[in-house]
């Protein structure tokens, strides 16, 4: 059914939008720009921040731009004199409740408060300063979200984004009147509850009143540290997000340059997250392979199927808490991060002839809860923890404008080697279903010898945005040690952002659905949407991201994680074989039961 | 199972599996047990399958569903400007120092919490207080006092 | 009483020889349009405070397509100085549930529900035998309606329509945004009536008595009569049905105790009006619209205490979740509190006025859209007693 059109004016000018639309989207046609704060293009439509008030001619009250549909005739004033009272009066209203202290915030220049209360040339207050001296404690609980009360403007962006997009609820407006804020259960520290860590909502919080713990300090005193030896890692998705912090247009990937960038800042080597991808699928391909065997040849009942995967810590947290019920799911492998730790402190060290206790090991992750993984007592299988420090992709944008370094003016420069080589298919580990494109790539071809039957290597069922995706793959003409898989319909499901997980695991549970392999995302998007990228994010921007990540596997010379020459060099030296004992001791983990309430 | 787990199960079967019986299943349980533990606000976060936030930001959200502790007789004086214009004050002073405690708090027997209440609805009778459902109007601390000592004896 | 007020007795008025069941059985054979057009003859306008007219409220509800609607009878009264609802909820309950119940014949719907503020539990146990009886007696003349009563916890800001639904749906009472209005969706996000107490009331004796006598009552604009709340100094405080339209003169002169400064109409929500003002002020829609409270002042009391009051209750009631109304309403309780102790200029009053007329029209609700109302009529005519 097609919708109607409605005939409204903004500030004089004739506009024809459908039904349903709202006045800030038609102003927004018609390049109005009406100020927001609790508004976002990832989360319903709350209307209470009132920041984006507007006069609609013949109404009593002004319409919050953000909550009101168009109705046919309306004649809108974005800017009238009653409006700019209002709408300053509204920021005023706001910054007395903040603690507007913005040379010591973190988010100092990247505030929307900020941004707006400069916009309107707020000078000496008005109001009353009406923050509470106890609002100022900051929790500081979590490894990887620091919350800070009196930052917040109670526009309960993180209250929908934890509900609406996550499904976790960890975070809820509590109280009313002048009591009323944003807290959790009983105002337990963020670490003694359900917080999964994944920082979604540290994304879409307008000022400084979410962020994350951040370990700049700590790095650059490592990388002052003569006695140090200093390598770097980096995810997937940080390279074709990165630049987005430092001047360049979203979409645009900075693969070289962020290599050329680290080894300005100092770090000894730097390496790729990519290449311990790459040795992800290799033991999480295997460990799929051998679960069907068991389960289908040797009718093992402890063989637990559908598997999932298990790189996202946020989606690991969840399932911890959520669905403990389901751990014996999870893959065993540890996320890529902690592979790379593992393998840096004991392989690489030796192999460089440095101490794995002068090593240290820095992450460069698009996500805050890799913060808190790091930091599981599972993760020290080197003897050492694994991962001494996690920056997150904003993090280092601000290492590399704090060095004074012309990002946009580098020269690209590639990783070092060893563990610095990567594929394709680890590169899209990034986006949502990336995991599972790797992994197919890699399965079938060991299954039969063919490559996947998809054009260019691209298994396009699997990629795009849609909350829950579905495929299947017929297996024939396999080898001869696979036979037990000829002809057999491998049924695959992706999904990203808990939320999403959560519906796919309610399947799951009631036995609705029967896949045989699970790719989980804890962040919108993947990872090239998570806790830790640059802000902001819109359903837009991650598109764009998703494609510079597509188009950067498409330019890879080797595209298959087995085909990586590294990843069969550790195997020759090191590990011996997929799931063999070393790998066992190294790459693979275990998960704890978590309290869901 | 404790008692307020069995109750908190008797409550959700009584009114539904549920959000919309969110209130009911609260209302109930502060009728039995004066407040609403961590214990009970878990049982009916799992009971009604919703997040422990959430229960626990709704119920915060009324002056009625204490999450702190409270004695078996909760006293609301009616602290709106017609009460006040009454005498309000000198009943809240009478019953804190009969009870030797400051509004908000608790007497250490657990028998009564002291507290105050907005409009209550009987402002042509003030100054008026609630003992639990119970409404008392026209006081005089004297009247006040009285009544408290029927609920210290648990004749009510 | 002595005076020219025309005293009525519509709501509480109780007929031996037709029970609140019988108007009910007898309207229901009418059709359901014609029941709409008598109430909105009548004039009949809601009586909880905001005035919307019943009648259209229920056309517009009638004519939404949808298999469920509800009728839903407010009674979260809260305002300060009134209590009202709670007598009429205690008295004549057998009425409040006829109006639900012709309501739901008209829009289309089979279930009512009452929702009882929580301060008035004690009532409870009462009105449920009654509801008892009355669901019976309509379940046995074939009347496809029954009614249920929800229990508030204490949260002023419910008594706003959206806001109670949200509450009764197990959530925190705050209110929606509007557009859509509760007629489009409403609880459950179905069609509903929501209508204060007191105006159901009306709707049955409407229906039980034709429009004409409703209609020969008060102005124009302000037709029938209405429940008042009359506290503070007075003589005789207490529940008054009374024609609407009176100056308010006449009132002070039968229910004042002969010094009065002034008269807060419409609650801590409504207007404060000084003595100066009384012979020019009518108590209806042309004039000041309420809700039934009255509360009178007398020269012993102090107008800063009053304001405080009032804003101290809007600080701790409000839901909190838009800005106006969350930090404005702190900001007027603090700002005449910094003034007060000399920590402001009496200037900063004017400041502040200018706020309210923001909260009027930026807030998200009535509740905050009219703190205001009293914030600026009490500083306008007692601005010495709020620096001073």
């Amino acid at each position: 059914m097609s919708k109607y059109l409605v005939n409204l004016k903004i500030n004089n000018m004739p506009i024809a939008v459908e039904e349903g639309t709202t006045i800030l989207e038609a102003a927004k046609k018609l390049n109005f720009r009406i100020p927001t704060l609790c508004n976002h293009p990832d989360l319903t439509v709350a209307g209470n921040c009132r920041v984006c008030v507007v006069e609609v001619k013949g109404a009593r009250l002004l319409a919050a731009a953000c909550a009101t549909p168009v109705s046919e005739g309306m004649e809108v004033l974005t800017n009238s004199e009653k409006v700019r009272i209002a709408r300053k009066h509204i920021v005023e209203l706001l910054l007395a409740e903040h603690n507007a202290d913005c040379t010591k915030c973190f988010k100092n220049g990247h505030c929307e408060l900020q941004d707006l209360s400069g916009e309107y040339r707020i000078g000496d207050h008005v109001f009353l300063d009406l923050v509470k001296p106890s609002s100022k404690i900051q929790d500081i609980s979590s490894p990887s979200i620091v919350k800070d009360d009196s930052k917040c403007i109670r526009c309960q962006r993180c209250v929908r984004t934890c509900t609406e997009l996550q499904g976790v609820s960890a975070l809820g407006v509590v109280n009313k009147g002048d009591h009323q804020r944003i807290s959790t259960f009983l105002n337990k520290p963020l670490h003694e509850v359900v917080c999964t860590n994944c920082g979604q909502c540290i994304n879409r919080c307008p000022t400084g009143a979410l962020t994350e713990r951040n370990y700049i300090e700590e790095v650059w005193n490592a990388l002052y540290n003569p006695s140090k030896f200093v390598v770097v890692q980096t995810a997937p998705a940080t390279r074709i997000a990165l630049g987005e912090d430092l001047g360049i247009q979203v979409g645009e990937r900075v693969t070289g340059k962020m290599v050329a960038a680290l080894k300005k800042l100092g770090f000894n080597k730097v390496l790729d997250t990519d290449f311990t991808a790459d040795l992800t699928i290799m033991e999480e391909g295997t460990e799929l392979l051998t679960r069907l065997k068991k389960a289908l040849v040797d009718k093992d009942e402890k063989v637990v199927l559908p598997m999932m995967t298990s790189c996202s810590p946020g989606w690991i947290k969840f399932q911890e808490h959520m669905y403990p019920e389901l751990l014996d799911n999870l893959s065993t492998c540890k996320s890529p991060q902690q592979m790379f730790g593992a393998v840096a402190k004991t392989y690489y060290a030796d192999k460089i002839n440095i101490k794995a206790q002068d090593m240290i090991v820095v992450s460069i992750m698009p996500c805050v809860a890799k913060k808190f993984e790091c930091e599981r007592p599972e993760m020290r299988d080197s003897g050492y923890q694994d991962v001494d420090y996690v920056l997150t992709t904003r993090e280092l944008a601000m290492m590399i404008k704090q060095a004074g370094i012309d990002f946009d003016k580098l020269e690209d420069e590639h990783y070092d080697s060893i563990l610095g080589e990567s594929t394709g298919a680890a590169v899209i580990f990034g986006a949502t279903g990336g995991v599972m494109e790797a992994a197919l790539r890699t399965a079938y071809e060991i299954v039969t010898g063919r490559e996947v039957p998809f054009t260019n290597l691209n298994i396009k069922p699997v990629r795009g945005m849609e909350g829950i995706k579905e495929a299947s793959i017929k297996i024939k003409s396999v080898k001869p040690e696979w036979s037990f898989l000829e002809g057999v319909e491998l049924n695959v499901a992706i999904a990203h952002g808990l939320a999403n997980a959560r519906k796919l695991m309610e399947k799951v549970r009631s036995g609705e659905a029967s896949y045989h392999f699970i790719e989980i995302m804890g962040c919108p998007g993947g990872c090239l949407g998570g806790g830790g990228q640059p802000i902001p994010t819109s359903p837009e921007i991650r598109k764009k991201r998703a494609e510079a990540i597509y188009s950067e596997d498409l330019e890879m010379v080797i595209r298959k994680s087995h085909e990586n020459p590294e990843v069969a060099e550790i195997y020759r030296e090191f590990l011996g074989e997929p799931l063999g004992h070393k790998s066992h001791d190294l790459l693979h983990t275990h998960y704890k039961v978590r309290k869901r309430y | 199972m404790s008692t307020t787990e069995v109750l908190v199960k008797e409550l959700v079967e009584k009114n539904g599996k549920t959000r919309n019986s969110l209130m009911p299943v609260l209302q109930g349980i502060v009728h039995n047990e004066h407040f609403l533990s961590e214990e009970a606000l878990l049982c009916v976060a799992r009971e009604l399958d919703l997040s422990a936030a959430d229960v626990y930001g709704t119920a915060s959200f009324y002056t009625f569903l204490d999450t702190v502790p409270r004695g078996k007789n909760i006293v609301r004086v009616c602290k709106t400007i017609t009460c006040h214009m009454k005498g309000k004050d000198e009943i809240i002073k009478a019953l804190g120092n009969a009870l030797k405690i400051k509004v908000g708090e608790t007497t250490n027997d657990k028998k009564f919490t002291l507290l105050t209440a907005n409009c209550l609805g009987w402002c042509h009778k003030g100054p008026v207080m609630l003992v639990n459902d119970d409404i008392y109007p026209d006081l005089t601390t004297q009247k006040a006092l009285e009544i408290i000592e029927e609920y210290a004896k648990d004749v009510k | 009483m002595e005076n020219n007020l025309k005293k009525v007795d519509i709501i509480f008025e109780i007929d031996e020889k037709q029970s609140p069941l019988a108007i009910l059985e007898k309207t229901v054979k009418r059709p359901a349009d014609e029941i709409i057009l008598d109430l909105i003859d009548s004039g009949l306008k809601g009586r909880g405070g905001a005035g919307f007219p019943t009648g259209l409220k229920w056309k517009f509800t009638r004519n939404e397509d949808s298999e469920v609607k509800y009728v839903i009878c407010n009674a979260d009264e809260g305002e300060p100085g009134t209590f009202k609802d709670r007598e009429i909820i205690d008295r004549v309950p057998e009425k409040i549930f006829a109006g639900m119940a012709i309501c739901g014949f008209v829009i289309g719907a089979k279930e009512g529900y009452i929702y009882l503020r929580g301060e008035y539990n004690f009532l409870l146990k009462n009105l449920q035998k009654k509801l008892d009886e009355f669901n019976a007696g309509m379940k046995k003349t074939g009347i496809d309606f029954t009614i249920y009563i929800k229990s508030g916890s204490g949260a002023y800001v419910c008594g706003e329509e959206s806001a109670l639904f949200e509450s009764m749906e197990g959530k925190r009472g705050e209110p929606r945004n509007k557009p859509p209005y509760p007629t489009v969706a409403g609880y459950n996000s179905k069609p509903t009536v929501i209508n204060n107490v007191e105006t159901l009331v009306y709707t049955t004796m409407i229906c039980h008595m034709g429009p004409e006598r409703f209609k020969a009552l008060g102005t124009k604009d302000s037709r029938g009569s209405k429940v008042f709340s009359v506290s503070g100094d007075t003589p005789i405080s207490g529940i008054y049905e009374l024609e609407l339209g009176m100056p308010l003169n006449e009132f002070v002169d039968g229910f004042g105790d002969g010094d009065t400064k002034a008269v807060q109409v419409g609650g801590a929500s409504g207007h404060c009006v000084p003595r100066k003002k009384f012979n020019d002020t009518i108590i209806g829609f042309e004039g000041i619209p309420t809700g039934g409270s009255m509360m009178i002042f007398n020269s012993s009391r102090s107008m800063y205490n009053v304001l405080h009051d009032y804003l101290e209750f809007f600080t701790e009631e409000s839901c909190g979740q838009c800005t106006p109304c969350r930090v404005g309403c702190q900001q007027l309780l603090k700002g005449i509190e910094a003034v007060k102790r000399g920590e402001r200029p009496p200037a900063y009053l004017d400041d502040l006025k200018k706020l309210t007329a923001t909260m009027k029209i930026a807030a998200k609700c009535g509740l905050g859209q009219s703190v205001g109302n009293p914030f600026n009529s009490i500083i306008d005519n007692f601005r010495e007693e709020i620096i001073y």
